[in-house]
């Protein structure tokens, strides 16, 4: 019978052992790819990549984890208009990226202007002054 | 009438589970807060050993991957649940229980490593910066641990209800948000950390 209702049909949306398996496997890859180039990079002699290319690199590694497990395991987005779940979701983003790039852009500044005078002096030689 | 109650039972989980997302959404600026914190802190070792040297880079990819494994091991519990098995969803969460002991296990045993080495968090503020936001999420995963243990007597007593259901959806969003704040820390501390 289609009349049999299912009880949480509707917050149920994603729910599959596919999903499910497809974001095991996913981040598992992602977590050791991240770990191997790690300890490429620190048991090289001469690294292949700088270390900023190596930051980078994890950091979009950790962001595609973020995702596949955001919409794989917390079925992010999949759920029926109106859409809140994911409205909140990245209202929260917006707050962390304020509290976050705000929070070491004031301390960045706070170093400069609390330098010794002697860091002061040998800051004004590298850069020729401010 | 059945159906009427069945909708408002639906929107009524709906309700729920989005005030629950609002928590965990909350919980998500805690730990920014503390990332910020951790990313400021992390020079200032006070003549005290940085991250590079502290960290075994092993040992965290085991824990890594006990979290990540017991974040599958939850999901396949809600699967049970919802194939209205209730012997494989307990199997399942006492799985993801043992799983999440065993994460709890290493890092107590490295926190209590640095501390008997000297490296407590008085030692300097990059690692009162550490042991705040690893110890924090420590935190989280103890009441999750007991969460899924009231969990497991409850559904062995009622069974699969309409409440245990919900529960379960509920605790399998808190343990998944768990491991997608340990990606970060994964990455942030222990890997950025150790090439510092």
């Amino acid at each position: 019978m289609t009349s049999q209702p299912k009880p949480t049909q509707s917050a149920d949306h994603g729910t599959t052992l596919r999903n499910y398996t497809i974001g095991f496997v996913a981040s598992l890859v992602l977590t050791l790819l991240a770990y191997l180039l790690v300890t490429q990079y620190l048991s090289a002699d001469t690294p292949q990549l700088s270390r900023s290319v190596l930051v980078i690199a994890l950091a979009v590694l950790a962001m595609t984890q973020f995702v596949v497990q955001l919409v794989l395991f917390l079925h992010l987005g999949t759920e029926t208009r109106p859409r809140w779940r994911l409205f909140v979701f990245w209202f929260m983003i917006f707050i962390v990226l304020i509290l976050v790039v705000g929070s070491l852009w004031i301390m960045q500044n706070l170093d400069y202007n609390m330098m010794s005078p002697q860091e002061t002096t040998i800051y004004m030689k590298n850069h020729q002054g401010f | 009438m059945v159906l009427s109650h069945a909708r408002e039972r639906i929107e009524s989980d709906i309700k729920v589970t989005l005030g629950f997302w609002l928590y965990l959404m909350t919980d998500c600026i805690l730990f920014a807060t503390l990332f910020a914190v951790y990313v400021v802190m992390q020079p200032a070792t006070a003549g005290g050993p940085s991250g590079a040297e502290l960290f075994d880079l092993p040992f965290v990819l085991g824990e890594t991957l006990l979290l990540l494994f017991s974040s599958f091991t939850c999901g396949l519990a809600l699967l049970a649940a919802r194939a209205r098995s209730k012997n494989q969803t307990i199997a399942w969460l006492l799985v993801t229980v043992g799983l999440g002991c065993a994460f709890l296990s290493m890092e107590l045993y490295e926190f209590i490593h640095l501390i008997n080495e000297g490296f407590g968090w008085q030692r300097s503020g990059f690692l009162s910066a550490f042991f705040v936001l690893v110890g924090t999420h420590g935190l989280h995963i103890l009441v999750g641990i007991l969460w899924a243990v009231t969990m497991i007597v409850r559904l062995s007593r009622e069974g699969l209800t309409h409440s245990t259901n919900r529960k379960l959806t509920l605790f399998s969003m808190f343990w998944h948000f768990l491991d997608v704040i340990w990606i970060f820390i994964f990455t942030i501390v222990y890997m950025i950390g150790a090439i510092s």
